[in-house]
């Protein structure tokens, strides 16, 4: 393996905390990175992780993305093996013409197998699929001590657990396979309704999360009517769709102030709730506006300004959702924050494949705020107190910020986890949230 | 399904071009010096659509390199439609500076093995009437600077070497391109920091290579940009551009 150290930030989505690494890149997965000068390594993918559980400051980055290759596909069975640079994007490029599509996916398409692994991703069929996990037959994973051990469900399979939702401090995941699913081709076809509170939502979301595979809802959670928002439902589907015409649009420059304010909020709420397209019973979508809406921008996350942005995804159990709910819009809407992004959906009740997996049956909330300092952090704190007190958790690979003591209640597994941490591996990440300060 | 033959595949330009290739399902044989990495590539290759990757393992500096490429193009693939030539270093300059030895080593790895199998290959698809030979050279070659210059010359005599040779195949059916890349973010150049807005990703000047294919261009500057650029810097009067530091 060739590697060659450098100093730059090493970027994450959330564009906050912003710190600097010594970047290894890895080449070859047949060959063992050298760990050099670096007292600690992680992993790093695309970086589309929003907070530092993608950085290691003062530490280095083994920076996958020339592990970007394909191993084999067999058309047959639906089974890939491929490196963990391999995006996603990457994976539909290939397969969506041979009938396949990823059996998980979340709401990018530019993020990594081995970051898709490490952050155990859902996506809208988690009622139906599970998570990331649930569809990885195995993955080699690399130690620091040259070991490499190959890990599935049946073989090493604490290892398995361990890794899967493991943040990448368990070691480097080297090579994946993946089981895709069959499908008839880019579309999905389903339906988009239009709903006015949180009961409303419950209501669709019981009976449609029955019919459809794909579930999700927007929420507008700012001002008086907080609660109302647009439920998407769909399946895979043979119809006719024409993939989005021109090219993909970009966001060149990082403006000088976030151009997320309360102000453009509500009025892109008041669109985006009365737009026609919100209640329709027989919808059609290309894929890529259905899964990835935000991936025809590039560089959306610049439009929070400078200072960057924090997304906040919580879950919380179905006994009480509503309480919780209503107590975390509530709290938003009182600390006139609003959020550009608020997405609603229910989680299915199948266990989670890895130790610190974050989902788990509940409702799930995932909203994101521009970083305007002690106001935002004191909002996020409250909302943590809301989360904590109605059982639930927030998902580490959104987060800059949860505090300690959080981060250890909604996963009680994290001292069994801690006994497979590679012991040269560590994050940003973790080291704050093992603070015992906090 | 053109037979394409790849001179240093897993470079990173080579494999991303590769990539374009296999997705439009030529038969490929890949040439370089690490075994293992054209194993790699060449199960990638396969995966994403060619018809078949053959691998050999060739050092361009050998004497018998362009002959043992032609053979084994012969007989893995049936012969050459397409040849790209990609191999290549990042001269170390300051070390140049200091050392003949060095400086020659690097001339004949980005410049004479390059023409060494150029000659071969241009011969073979006279013959043959037909083909197509794409050379990368580098937008450092347009004008030497103190920075690279080492590199810069070996790369100027493949710009002159390649133009000269087009105009040789043109009657002959064969196409010569050469392929002045800026700054790309490669394994050449992990080690650089700051990548600004002048670098290039590698999938994206693979693509535009392939455009300057279909298209049957002479030269391609990619990203295009860079053909301004030059122009520039081709064009201010050494007597300014001694005293500046590019």
């Amino acid at each position: 393996m060739s590697t060659s150290p450098a100093r730059i930030a090493g970027s994450a989505w959330g564009r906050w905390p912003r710190y600097r690494h010594q970047i290894e890149r890895v080449h070859a997965r047949t060959a063992d990175p050298a760990l050099t000068a670096a007292s600690t390594w992680l992993p790093w993918g695309n970086g589309r992780s929003y907070g530092d559980s993608c950085q290691n400051d003062g530490g280095g980055l083994l920076d996958t993305r020339g592990l970007d290759h394909f191993i084999r596909f067999d058309d047959q069975t639906g089974v890939l093996e491929c490196e963990p640079g391999v995006t996603l994007a990457d994976i539909i490029t290939l397969c969506l013409p041979r009938g396949w599509f990823l059996p998980v996916t979340p709401g990018t398409s530019f993020v990594t197998v081995g970051g898709a692994i490490a952050n155990d991703v859902h996506g809208k069929n988690h009622h139906r699929a599970g998570s990331f996990n649930d569809h990885v037959d195995g993955f080699e994973l690399w130690r620091s001590d040259g070991s490499r051990r190959w890990c599935s469900p049946q073989e090493n399979s604490d290892w398995f657990a361990a890794t899967a939702g493991g943040l990448g401090l368990t070691g480097l995941i080297t090579r994946a396979r993946l089981r895709l699913r069959r499908v008839p081709g880019p579309a999905l076809a389903g339906q988009s309704r239009r709903f006015g509170d949180l009961a409303e939502f419950f209501a669709l979301s019981a009976t449609g999360d029955r019919a459809y595979e794909y579930t999700v809802a927007w929420l507008d959670c700012v001002g008086r009517r907080r609660g109302r928002g647009i439920y998407m439902a769909a399946n895979h589907a043979q119809a006719d769709c024409a993939a989005p015409s021109g090219r993909p649009l970009s966001m060149p420059i990082t403006p000088p102030v976030s151009l997320v304010n309360p102000l453009s909020l509500a009025a892109f709420n008041r669109l985006y709730y009365h737009r026609p397209s919100a209640e329709q019973r027989d919808a059609v979508w290309h894929y890529r506006p259905f899964f990835y809406p935000l991936d025809s921008i590039y560089n959306w996350n610049r439009m929070y300004g400078p200072r960057g942005f924090f997304q906040y995804q919580c879950v919380v159990p179905m006994d009480g959702a509503r309480d919780a709910l209503d107590a975390l819009l509530a709290r938003i809407s009182r600390a006139r924050g609003g959020s550009f992004l608020a997405v609603l959906k229910v989680f299915g009740d199948r266990p989670a494949p890895g130790l610190l997996s974050f989902p788990r049956p509940g409702a799930t909330l995932a909203l994101d705020f521009p970083n305007t300092g002690a106001a935002v952090l004191a909002l996020l704190d409250a909302l943590d107190d809301i989360v904590r007190e109605a059982g639930g958790a927030v998902y580490p690979a959104k987060d800059a910020r949860m505090p300690g003591a959080a981060f250890r209640q909604y996963f009680p597994a994290w001292q069994a986890f801690s006994d497979y941490i590679d012991p040269r591996f560590s994050s940003s990440f973790w080291r704050r949230v093992m603070d015992t300060e906090t | 399904m053109k037979k394409t033959v790849i001179v240093g595949a897993t470079s990173t330009i080579a494999a991303s071009l590769a990539r374009e290739f296999a997705a439009r399902g030529y038969p490929l044989l890949l040439a370089g010096r690490r075994r293992a990495q054209l194993d790699i590539l060449a199960d990638d290759l396969t995966v994403r659509g060619a018809d078949q990757a053959a691998v050999l393992e060739l050092d361009a500096n050998d004497p018998d390199a362009p002959q043992r490429l032609l053979a084994e193009a012969d007989a893995r693939l049936g012969g050459v439609d397409i040849c790209v030539i990609a191999h290549g270093t990042l001269s170390d300059q300051a070390a140049c500076e200091q050392s003949v030895d060095k400086t020659l080593a690097e001339i004949q790895t980005n410049m004479l093995s390059q023409v060494a199998l150029c000659t071969v290959l241009a011969n073979h698809l006279e013959a043959q009437g037909s083909g197509h030979i794409v050379v990368l050279s580098s937008v450092a070659g347009d004008r030497g600077r103190q920075s690279n210059y080492v590199y810069g010359s070996a790369k100027a005599g493949m710009t002159a070497f390649t133009s000269g040779l087009r105009q040789r195949l043109h009657k002959s059916g064969v196409a010569v391109m050469t392929v002045k890349p800026g700054f790309v973010d490669s394994a050449m150049t992990a080690h650089i920091e700051n990548k600004g807005a002048l670098w290039a990703q590698p999938d994206a000047v693979a693509k535009s290579i392939m455009r300057g294919m279909n298209r049957g261009a002479p030269v391609v500057y990619t990203p295009w940009f860079w053909w301004g650029i030059m122009q520039i810097i081709k064009n201010i009067p050494e007597r300014v551009f001694r005293r500046i530091r590019l």
